[in-house]
């Protein structure tokens, strides 16, 4: 194989020789999947401007692409669906924030798969306003006890690692009292249960913390300045939420397409209207996501206006799902499952009435279409700020 | 997702040139394109301030031809996508469609569509090197003004939506028929004219002194762009090109202004939003910006989404109509589809936004909406676009197997 070299200068030809040579050596369907993604970080083709030793080649962000397309060419998984909230939000803020050697122990089992990952962001109490969270770390000798309650944790059930905020100064203005931390999941007084969704599978989690201690080495970032961590942190996962835009007439509108195509009995001028224009809303929003990558290629930080992608897609998301059930007809009132066990909400023999039923997280899930409004409004077009009843007031003192 | 789902396809020797369609240009602006945007908005500016368009607009000839001149010398913008062979810059639609951008935010009143996009775009697409070289040079360098005098209800070349006939008499080839709503017609020094001949369409160039040609100046919803009735009675023309290449013409130079005003809308758009954000930053209600109310704000942000979609799909546009990477027909219509669409809801929402103000003359939106209606009405209507793109894209789905 060959062994990346921090010297070189990388361009689309060389990752793609270099991701071809991997997935040779591994083919990926005959390699267990660790093996293969273990392969991968080792190549640094994980995330490719990453470091060299951390999944990385010091190479240019916009050449990721190029390396995911042929591992997914070659039968291999999409990277980021081995380990969702790893990939998507917690990896880039490992790398910015974590000592070399945390970030050493921590990357390649999130790359592979082996160690998940979950996040322990969101509260009963704090939701859209993620930066009024109760979730009390106090100091205890060379660490941190953490107590509260966090809510809407995909995958905590199975994941070894969480990254959580927690607010170490109940006496500063909200976003000055929090701290950034990573949890082992397996520590004592930590406890996931798990919380039906309106799918009926239990694939969220709340998680309760008692007294979990956490080493003060599994801070990222300083004492109060977890809010400027979990921003770098946000930025991406809008990123990964609204940027999986795949080649034309695929995504969410292939569903659609495929039920037009299978469904001829139900073709009227209406519902013709109706799906030529999500497909061209399907299209401008394909062609605006890779205007945004081109764009952010050379940044480091996701920008504000990947609020637009997260907002366009997820809308967009719904109304195709609402268009194949007004395509299914009476049909689409039969559901084959409302097993919390189901293994996923996007397959079956009714994966329409599913995905209809899932689509409704996405304009909530990694902030909601009003606030996704409120950033590209305050923070893109530079309106003024609404009136806050909580700024510059001790987080103790704000009414909730 | 615990485990390995890994599908046993066999590895594909070439994953990225297989996928479709290729997309791989699009989107890599050059600071060249920027610098010359920042060009145009700075000259637009300086000589074509809203009180200058309001000024001309509303005198007796509507365009500042002085101006146009300048484009075409002084900053040399008007043959960025002409071929170098044929005299111009040869650096491509992208960059003609960043200049019609900026023309549109200013409204400038100009012959911006008669001639950059209509009539060059045609003279480029023809094969005869010769009456090229007689053509393009006074109207890249702004001396001259042309038109393109076509019905098109749909913004497609129909030959049957045609209304003039040539015959090839012993004098040569005569025109005779109307052209009712002819972009620029006034103005046009030449007028290029596709005709009914008795084998099919050809495409014919007829001068403003041609006897038997009567113009009449019709009144305009927007006033920035001007139409004329062009009448031609057995009026004398030099055939362009023949039947076997006149329809391709007249498609390429549809298609190319399509994009161009789906561009001249993105500017126009982005102008709207520029303005509504300011007004409502500063205009203070219950003590204080009505900018901060969230009824307003998510407006705002619902019309920087509009716009940004229509910037994708117009520069997408561009790139497949100067590089070949997708069907033209489609690209050109998608974007004229989507920016028609984000320019009338934005100059509308600018009105609203603007309250009171924007429903009067002085107030800066009328002027942008009614562009915004002109442009989504005059080369086929949004509803147009849709059925292209519904049937180039959605009748053709086969059955699913």
């Amino acid at each position: 194989m060959t062994s990346p070299d921090s010297t070189t200068t990388f361009d689309s030809t060389s990752i793609e020789q270099l991701a071809r040579s991997v997935v040779e050596a591994n083919p990926p369907s005959e390699t267990p999947l660790e093996v293969l993604m273990g392969a991968w970080y080792d190549a640094g083709l994980s995330w490719v401007h990453f470091p060299v030793g951390l999944g990385g080649l010091d190479a240019p962000r916009s050449l990721q692409p190029v390396a995911n397309r042929v591992i997914q060419a070659a039968g291999g998984p999409e990277p980021r669906t081995v380990n969702t909230i790893g990939y998507g939000i917690v990896a880039g803020t490992i790398r910015r924030y974590a000592s070399p050697d945390l970030a050493g122990r921590l990357l390649r089992p999130l790359a592979t798969g082996e160690e998940k990952w979950c996040q322990l962001f969101s509260e009963p109490g704090a939701g859209s306003d993620l930066a009024g969270l109760a979730t009390r770390a106090v100091r205890d000798g060379d660490g941190w006890r953490v107590t509260g309650q966090k809510v809407w944790n995909s995958l905590a059930h199975i994941a070894r690692w969480g990254v959580l905020l927690a607010r170490t100064d109940p006496d500063a203005p909200k976003h000055k009292g929090i701290t950034y931390f990573i949890v082992d999941m397996e520590s004592a007084g930590v406890d996931v249960r798990p919380l039906r969704q309106i799918t009926g599978r239990a694939h969220f989690n709340e998680v309760f913390l008692e007294g979990v201690y956490i080493p003060d080495s599994h801070r990222l970032g300083d004492v109060g300045a977890g809010w400027i961590v979990a921003n770098s942190t946000l930025g991406d996962e809008r990123t990964s939420l609204g940027d999986r835009v795949p080649a034309r007439g695929g995504g969410a509108i292939a569903d659609a397409i495929e039920l037009w195509q299978n469904r001829p009995d139900r073709h009227t001028a209406a519902l013709r209207e109706k799906l030529t224009r999500l497909w061209i809303r399907a299209e401008t929003h394909r062609l605006t996501s890779d205007r945004v990558r081109v764009a952010a290629a050379t940044r480091e930080t996701a920008g504000p206006e990947s609020a637009i992608t997260k907002l366009v897609g997820s809308e967009l998301t719904q109304h195709i799902y609402e268009f194949c059930m007004e395509l299914l007809g009476a049909e689409g009132t039969l559901i084959d499952t409302y097993s919390p066990d189901a293994p996923d909400d996007t397959s079956g023999p009714t994966a329409i009435q599913r995905k209809y039923l899932r689509s409704r997280a996405t304009t909530i899930e990694g902030g909601t279409s009003e606030i996704q409004r409120n950033v590209i409004g305050e923070r893109v077009l530079k309106l003024p700020q609404e009136f806050r009843r909580d700024k510059n007031v001790p987080w103790r003192e704000v009414p909730r | 997702m615990t485990s390995a789902t890994v599908a046993p396809t066999t590895f594909a020797p070439d994953p990225i040139e297989r996928r479709t369609p290729p997309v791989t240009q699009d989107f890599t602006f050059t600071d060249d394109f920027f610098e010359l945007k920042a060009m145009l908005k700075e000259f637009c500016d300086e000589v074509s301030p809203e009180e200058v368009v309001r000024e001309t607009m509303t005198a007796g000839q509507g365009y500042d031809l002085s101006l146009w001149r300048r484009l075409g010398t002084e900053l040399g913008v008007l043959g960025l996508a002409v071929p170098t062979e044929l005299g111009g810059d040869g650096a491509g639609l992208v960059f003609t469609a960043g200049v019609v951008e900026e023309l549109g935010a200013a409204l400038l009143c100009g012959p911006v569509l008669g001639t950059l996009c209509l009539a060059v775009p045609a003279l480029c697409a023809l094969s005869d090197r010769d009456i090229q070289a007689r053509y393009l040079p006074t109207l890249l360098n702004g001396e001259q003004v042309a038109t393109l005098a076509i019905s098109s209800p749909d913004g497609t070349f129909v030959a049957d939506a045609l209304t003039v006939t040539a015959e090839n008499t012993e004098g040569g080839w005569r025109l005779s028929g109307t052209v009712e709503q002819v972009i620029d017609g006034i103005a046009a020094d030449i007028i290029l004219v596709p005709a009914t001949t008795s084998a099919g369409t050809a495409l014919f160039a007829v001068d403003r002194r041609a006897e038997g040609l009567q113009r009449t100046a019709l009144s305009t919803l927007d006033l920035t762009r001007q139409q004329a009735r062009v009448k031609f009675d057995s009026c004398p023309a030099e055939l362009l090109a023949a039947e076997s290449e006149a329809p391709e013409v007249c498609t390429r130079s549809l298609q190319t202004a399509l994009v161009l005003m789906a561009a001249e809308q993105v500017g126009g758009s982005q102008r709207m939003l520029d303005a509504t954000v300011g007004h409502v930053s500063s205009r203070f209600q219950f003590g204080q910006p009505v900018g901060a109310f969230q009824s307003v704000k998510h407006r705002c942000a619902n019309m920087l989404v509009a716009l940004e979609q229509a910037r994708s799909a117009v520069y997408h546009a561009a790139w497949a109509l100067q590089d070949g990477t997708d069907d033209p027909k489609l690209a050109a219509s998608l974007a004229h589809f989507v920016a028609s669409e984000a320019y009338l809801w934005i100059s509308a929402s600018a009105i609203q936004l603007h309250g009171g103000l924007g429903f009067t003359w002085e107030g800066l939106p009328h002027l942008y909406f009614k562009r915004a209606t002109s442009d989504g009405l005059i080369f086929g209507s949004a509803a147009d676009h849709l059925e292209v793109v519904a049937t180039t894209a959605i009748d053709t789905l086969g059955r699913h197997a």
